[in-house]
């Protein structure tokens, strides 16, 4: 896409280093190829690698636990729980709505780490996300239909990004360790939004120390979904948060800022010296990974939950009684998992659909072992050892890509020719963007 | 006088919220310090706590012990089992080089699912009335009264020597010795020059590795320590949580420049912080203004602002969070 002919450079040798088209035309393309599909296997390796060693885990936990009772509760943890009786359509209908929240947490983890941010703060920026959501669906609640649900969600990509700004600012203008400005986020926002539920008249239903019920006319539409998955929760949310993570890749892989925030991830100081602005970069990547965790918030407050209690002839079609947020001194799980879910998908939006899917299939399988009585925490534990694992198996696939490198720049010599492009790819990177500037 | 007694209280107060900070903070200084950075303490709290407070549950049934050494042993239980917890986090730090926060973010994810999983499989045995609960009460036996003589002392005495815990004066044993190990002693020299210059400290002989093992394990034993202080001086009960103390702790830590005395100074000013928070309301005037929240995340925001205006020349050790690789030299 950017090949523009005006910008190539005749002689060879600079045109390795000085071309704007992303794969440079060196004659040498073969290795280069290979290289790109055996890094996408090693990295795929090692996410299976990682899943596998927290299954087993959980597996020996469970055999400990209650050796009798172990093997089937796996299986059923596994995929099992698919063909009970109570599960069927409206099992997956209710993993498929219970996607939605932690794919975007998923998304604003990885989103940031693709600009080198480690954004711990999802859980924070959610909860914001959520607050905002709720506000405009309670206090607004004359608006109809799906326009106060629309306001809410933009609502709660604002508080996200909002929350998200400030480990953004820090860390571009004061060069402040995003890790602990994100954490202390966490707390700040959960202390606030507690705070702020109990005072604002409305918000709060005191009985219960939950969060008032939202009017129908805000609750995500389920948009024919549950014709399909009846008597489910799944809704809309399930569907755009899909769209969402696609479009996050086609702005990550196919844009100019997409290009520029990836170049910051992969070397700051280089990309600085091709003319993206650092500060620039981080800020934006922190307010997009905000909004999106915001997003995944509302989605969350916005939920209608199955139609459990209504009977009649269209039963299971319709909203449930709402989703609430408790009152309580506990950061959210979602960011958290949204740290294991970004991990697993290698933080590549299409990858994390997938994990996504599958962190939120173990969890549905997590609350129907219950009837051998163990307890849904197992899930928790196997996430948590998926994420330790997964630290290392970024390392499993540098690894195997250092192995192959060395061989790609064996074989390049050997051949007389000279070294291809480095194939370290924040160097390819940087390249292209000396160029960009130039060429303007 | 109830304003003056008030602030007594609330100082009295500060004093028992400051010392778990206090003792996890001088552990993740212990890890940093040899070039690791700890964000696992949360977890590593939780895991140790869970631990100690198993064994006073079992001591305190099955035997007639006395609180005070009970608490000393249950102690050492919790330094033992945060040691063998962080133990993790050094193999994927240090010999794997992976990633310190995700590897400490994992620790952190598998404390409370692991020790809650636990305490709900056996809360039925511990106690037929609540078969499924995930906490795990203790009778509540440590708190002193009044130390003999020295709480008459005016004052002084009402503030440090009167419904104290023998876990501050522990805290205050270990700042001290911290503060000998790390200014004063080969190993504390050492381990400081692997966090900031690991291939100058390696090439004389040093061995990298080995100390960064240690500051872990030492982070480790005083994270578990803090745990079980944080849980039996302010709690009636293992709950699975430590309440955000980890992440607090990590705060103190940058708030006290990596320095024992003034890690110290934070750790006091945010237990003032915490314990108004709470008794906030022992004063006639501010009874009616719910200002407790605000208190409670006065710490949180206070990092941040610190961490603006120091950035520019923050002490923190200049190698933290980056592995070492031998290869690299």
């Amino acid at each position: 896409m950017n090949n523009n002919p005006k910008q190539q450079i005749t002689d060879p040798a600079l045109s390795n280093t000085l071309s704007l088209n992303p794969q440079p035309n060196n004659g040498n393309k073969l290795p280069k190829v290979k290289k790109v599909e055996k890094d996408t296997a090693a990295k795929f390796m090692a996410t299976l690698v990682a899943i596998l060693a927290g299954l087993i885990v959980g597996l020996l936990i469970m055999i400990i636990s209650r050796p009798y009772e172990a093997l089937p509760s796996f299986y059923t943890l596994i995929g099992g729980w698919m063909l009970l009786p109570s599960q069927g359509l409206t099992g997956i209908g209710n993993w498929l709505g219970s996607l939605a929240p932690v794919l975007m947490t998923g998304l604003a983890v990885g989103f940031a780490f693709k600009t080198g941010l480690f954004n711990i703060g999802a859980s924070g920026q959610f909860t914001m996300g959520m607050f905002f959501a709720l506000l405009i669906a309670i206090l607004l609640k004359d608006i109809p239909g799906p326009w106060l649900w629309m306001l809410a969600c933009l609502g709660g990509i604002l508080g996200g990004a909002l929350w998200g700004l400030v480990p953004g600012l820090t860390k571009a203008f004061f060069n402040v360790n995003e890790v602990i400005t994100c954490i202390m986020m966490n707390y700040i926002g959960m202390y606030t939004v507690n705070e702020l539920i109990r005072r604002i008249p409305g918000l709060y239903d005191g009985s219960r120390n939950l969060t008032a019920r939202i009017g129908e006319n805000a609750f995500n539409p389920t948009i024919g979904l549950r014709y399909i998955f009846r008597n489910s929760s799944i809704d809309i949310a399930f569907v755009i948060a899909i769209l969402l993570a696609i479009f996050i890749y086609f702005v990550l892989n196919k844009t100019i800022l997409g290009y520029e925030l990836k170049a910051c991830g992969l070397n700051r100081e280089a990309a600085r010296y091709g003319g993206i602005s650092e500060k620039r970069a981080i800020t934006i990547s922190f307010l997009i990974a905000g909004g999106l965790a915001g997003l995944g918030g509302a989605f969350m407050i916005l939920a209608s939950g199955a139609d459990l209690t209504y009977v009649g002839p269209n039963a299971g079609y319709g909203f449930g009684s709402g989703t609430h947020y408790s009152i309580a001194e506990v950061i959210l799980n979602e960011g958290f998992d949204g740290i294991a879910i970004a991990l697993l998908g290698q933080s590549n939006p299409i990858g994390i659909i997938f994990s996504t899917l599958f962190v939120t299939f173990i969890k549905r399988g997590g609350n129907t072992i219950q009837i051998y009585g163990f307890k849904p925490e197992i899930i928790d534990i196997i996430v948590a050892v998926i994420v330790y694992f997964s630290a290392f198996a970024l390392l499993i696939g540098g690894i195997i890509t250092r192995v192959k490198k060395k061989r790609n720049d064996k074989l390049a010599f050997q051949e007389n020719v000279v070294p291809p492009t480095p194939s370290d790819p924040s160097i390819v990177d940087v390249d292209k963007i000396i160029i960009k500037t130039g060429g303007d | 006088m109830p304003f003056f007694e008030a602030i007594l209280k609330v100082l009295n107060g500060s004093l028992i919220f400051a010392v778990p900070l206090l003792i996890v903070a001088l552990g993740g200084m212990f890890a940093e310090k040899s070039g690791v950075v700890n964000i696992a303490l949360e977890g590593i709290m939780v895991f140790g706590s869970f631990f100690g407070v198993i064994f006073i549950r079992v001591m305190q049934e099955s035997t007639n012990i006395n609180p005070q050494i009970l608490i000393v042993l249950a102690l050492l239980v919790s330094a033992l089992f945060g040691m063998l917890f962080s133990s993790l986090l050094a193999l994927s730090a240090i010999n794997l080089k992976a990633d310190q926060t995700i590897g400490g973010t994992a620790l952190n994810m598998f404390a409370p699912a692991f020790t809650i999983y636990i305490a709900r499989a056996i809360s039925g045995t511990l106690d037929p009335t609540a078969p499924d609960s995930k906490n795990i009460p203790f009778s509540p036996e440590f708190q002193i009264r009044k130390i003999p003589v020295l709480g008459d002392i005016p004052i002084i005495g009402d503030i440090i020597f009167k419904d104290v815990f023998i876990t501050t004066y522990i805290g205050i044993i270990l700042i001290v010795v911290a503060w000998f190990i790390i200014r004063k002693t080969r190993f504390g020299l050492r381990l400081s020059a692997c966090g900031e210059h690991p291939q100058a400290a390696d090439s004389l002989g040093v061995n990298v590795y080995r100390y960064r093992w240690s500051g872990v394990l030492i982070s480790g034993a005083l994270a578990g320590i803090g745990g079980l202080v944080f849980v039996v001086t302010s709690s009636v009960s293992f709950t699975g949580t430590v309440t955000g103390y980890g992440f607090l702790a990590i705060a103190v830590l940058i708030f006290g420049q990596w320095k024992p005395t003034r890690i110290l100074m934070a750790a006091l000013f945010f237990g003032l912080m915490k314990s108004f928070a709470f008794k906030y309301t022992l004063f006639p005037f501010l009874e009616t203004v719910n200002i407790g929240w605000f208190f409670k995340m006065l710490p949180f925001i206070a990092t941040i602002l610190v961490l603006i205006f120091t950035s520019k020349k923050s002490r923190s050790p200049k190698s933290s969070g980056v592995p070492y690789d031998m290869g690299k030299r």
